[in-house]
């Protein structure tokens, strides 16, 4: 087996890091899935016309997701760094003609600080941003994600010529290991345990994969990745191969994630075309290369097994854990599996060394974690915070609090595999360990606020939902068990719960958690252990009252119109598709609720918010 | 429908892009899906033949992985996600809506071939919820009201 390669490195090309010097003028924005919902490709075309029209040269990016989702599409106009936020077409020729063309900041397009009210020039100025320590995510915004030469700018690679020239593949594992990686696709495993298992393997050709099934609902950071930086992960695949000594890699891609697919293909061919991938790396004699394969929309194969599977081309369903994947893995041969995020750490870690890396994060989970902030939060988006920040900070420092002024109650963790943690806990500081001490998990770093307008039954029942259309069949507690339970929550919801079905759910919960093979229905029963345990009263007034406290479970809810607000204009009766809803212009409209279906059609309809739900 | 022999000629093309061994089964089954829009019975017989499989395996990857669908599907496709952050956010209700708009549920397709209603379980941008897509279309912070003026834009302008 090779130590040191014998050939030093080639060089990666030197002169690229010039071009990006702290003065020079280009305009980015921000071309993430989101961003571009929000149209912000045609932004960037706007830009590109307008700077030709108005004569400068000045280039402009379209780079990878910024975070701050809920005021896409961002613009950043460097060298000043002015953070132009909700840009429209209509904004461009103004943004070109004042701050481009004289550095001139147009304040309307500037963040306003929810409180002081005083507009924010910077990114890091932000809120959102401020206490954020974006180490993997951050590169996001300075590079287009399609081309490779962005990527080489600001150092890209460098790491993996270091580990070709200066580095042992033990030491590269001594070092990931001293730098106290944990996976980051929810399991929080650690990854040089899993490489240093693959390195010592006897089985020949050894796999390396990258996870990026990203199947928990409400979590989109390896997208993210995936799309913004590509590089990242590549290079810290290869250095991984590098590691255990594997020649051949696949990243494993979610069906709904086309634009995923497209760079990281792009980026594979331009490794390939730098001699950075395939054969006879950097001149090294290390040959390796990477192969892309699509999932086709099954939650399980995120499972390592079921992963290996489906690769493999068969149904994803997962096998027994005493066989490990380090030794038996893709084709029974030793294989490394970890998610996006974790090989995008690696880099990093190689780069400024395992101390740096320690030195971020809790006792026991180093480094940072990338978290998707979403549902009922004002400032939705992705953040990345070093392990250990607490729960408050997430939601209201960053997040900024709960949307409409209403009361925060529970934030969903973990995805379906997670559990619910009410407000008493906000406090915990977030990693690995505390996470699965108050019953919920780390996951893949989903959080899903919710407010007092979620129901907590109504939460526990969509998880099941989700997870009986989602087991594999395979192991009969998980198959089976997931579907009563899922009906006796469909009951309850419905109002048609008994007062024994609380703690007939926990047992359950035990058998299924028991009989399952793997962690899909291992981890079945938090959503539903979790909400019992911190909302159980939401439970009971289900049961006992036939009440729905949050105003969800159609069936336990009635409509009707609050007639000092309402104004009889007439848009409830429109929309209403039941014709449940009636009344005279100008006078207080009336509800019929042997008609009414509950639909919500009214209430989003109402301008007036003279619609109460009981 | 195209005719049962195109469907042959154009699923050989597709294996013959592939490794013919059996890992190749589901980037086959995605490129008839993409070439079809469904999994027509002819191209599964025809792909099973030629990467020497028994049409069981087929069948059972077909029917295992949600993203395929063994039935025509429209020419439109409206994909409501219900992913949590859209869950909470509205996306049953949304989904409500479409169904009662296109008469017709999850999984099916309208008479006129025009539309198929579809469920996702999370299309990654959750920071726009509750989303819709339709075609390959991300229409983000949906309400109901903009239902019936989507639907019409795009019977009106055939596909989009």
């Amino acid at each position: 087996m090779k130590n040191i390669p014998d050939t030093q490195p080639q060089p990666i090309k030197d002169d690229l890091r010039l071009n990006y010097g702290p003065n020079k003028k280009f305009v980015t924005v921000c071309a993430g899935t989101g961003c571009r919902a929000y149209g912000s490709l045609k932004v960037k075309e706007a830009l590109e016309a307008e700077l030709k029209k108005q004569n400068m040269n000045v280039e402009v990016l379209a780079t990878g997701c910024l975070g701050f989702c809920e005021k896409g599409p961002m613009v950043i106009v460097h060298p000043d760094k002015y953070f132009y936020q909700s840009v429209k077409v209509e904004d461009v020729p103004e943004i070109v003609s004042k701050t481009v063309g004289t550095g001139e900041v147009i304040s309307r397009l500037l963040y306003r600080h929810p409180e002081t009210k005083k507009t924010l020039f910077r990114e890091e100025d932000l809120p959102f941003y401020k206490k954020q320590r974006r180490v993997v995510f951050g590169s996001n915004g300075m590079i287009d994600p399609t081309r490779i030469d962005d990527y080489l700018a600001i150092d890209g690679y460098q790491a993996l010529a270091k580990v070709l020239s200066e580095m042992t593949p033990e030491g590269i594992i001594s070092e990931v290991k001293k730098a106290g990686l944990r996976g980051r696709g929810g399991g929080g495993f650690p990854t040089a345990v899993k490489w240093e298992g693959v390195r010592k393997a006897q089985g020949f050709p050894k796999y390396v994969i990258a996870n990026g099934d990203e199947g928990d609902p409400g979590a989109y950071m390896d997208r993210s990745l995936m799309e913004g930086n590509p590089h990242s992960i590549i290079e810290g695949m290869i250095i991984g191969a590098y590691a255990v000594d594997a020649h051949d890699g696949y990243i494993y891609v979610r069906n709904e994630y086309p634009l995923a697919v497209t760079h990281l293909t792009i980026a594979i061919e331009a490794a390939r075309e730098e001699g950075l991938l395939g054969n006879n790396i950097l001149g090294t004699g290390f040959s390796f290369d990477i192969h892309i394969n699509k999932g086709a929309g099954a939650f399980v194969c995120g499972e390592s097994s079921a992963l290996f599977a489906s690769i493999e081309g068969r149904a994803g369903e997962p096998r027994a854990k005493y066989v490990h994947a380090v030794e038996k893995g893709l084709w029974d041969k030793p294989t490394v599996l970890n998610n996006v995020e974790t090989w995008a750490n690696v880099p990093l870690i190689i780069n400024k060394g395992a101390d740096w890396y320690s030195s971020i994060g809790t006792e026991g989970s180093k480094g940072t974690k990338i978290f998707s902030l979403v549902g009922k939060i004002k400032n939705t988006g992705l953040i990345e915070v070093p392990m250990g920040t607490t729960l408050y900070e997430i939601i209201y420092d960053m997040g900024g609090g709960i949307t409409n002024g209403r009361k925060f109650k529970a934030v969903q963790t973990g995805g379906p595999s997670g559990g619910c943690i009410p407000e008493s806990l906000l406090d915990i500081p977030v990693d690995f360990d505390k996470l699965t001490e108050v019953g919920s998990m780390m996951g893949s770093g989903g959080m899903i606020v919710m407010d007092d307008r979620s129901c907590m039954v109504d939460v526990a029942r969509y998880f099941l939902a989700f997870l009986k259309e989602e087991s594999c069949g395979k192991c009969v507690p998980c198959r089976e068990g997931i579907r009563r339970m899922s009906d006796i929550l469909e009951d309850i919801c419905a109002g048609k719960g008994k007062e024994e079905d609380i703690e007939l759910l926990k047992t359950m919960c035990q058998a299924i958690a028991d009989g399952s093979l793997c962690a899909l229905g291992g981890s079945a029963p938090n959503p539903v252990l979790s909400t019992i345990k911190y909302f159980r009263e939401e439970y009971e007034a289900h049961i006992k009252d036939h009440r729905c406290p949050a105003g969800v479970c159609k069936a336990l809810i009635t409509y009707s119109i609050n007639a000092d607000k309402c104004t009889g204009c007439g848009m409830c009766i429109k929309v209403c598709p039941t014709q449940a809803t009636s009344g005279e212009k100008k006078k207080a409209h009336t509800i019929d609720n042997n008609k009414c279906t509950r639909c919500g059609a009214c209430i989003e309809s109402c301008k007036f918010d003279a619609i109460t739900v009981e | 429908m195209k005719k049962a022999r195109d469907v042959v000629v154009k699923t050989k093309q597709i294996v013959k892009k592939h490794k013919a061994d059996k890992s190749s089964l589901i980037a086959v089954l995605q490129d008839i899906q993409e070439a079809f829009n469904y999994l027509p019975k002819e191209a599964l017989k025809t792909a099973a033949k030629a990467l020497n499989l028994p049409f069981s395996r087929m069948y059972e990857a077909a029917t295992f992985y949600t993203a395929f669908s063994l039935k025509p599907r429209g020419e439109n496709i409206v994909k409501v996600c219900t992913g949590t952050a859209c869950h909470v956010r509205g996306a049953s209700a949304l989904q409500d809506k479409f169904e009662r708009t296109l008469c017709i549920k999850p999984g099916e397709m309208t008479p006129d071939g025009k539309f198929s209603l579809e469920t996702v379980n999370c299309v990654g941008a959750c920071a726009l919820g509750p989303v819709v897509v339709i075609n390959a279309e991300y229409h983000g912070q949906m309400t109901m009201n903009k239902v019936d003026k989507i639907i019409d834009k795009i019977k009106q302008g055939g596909a989009q």
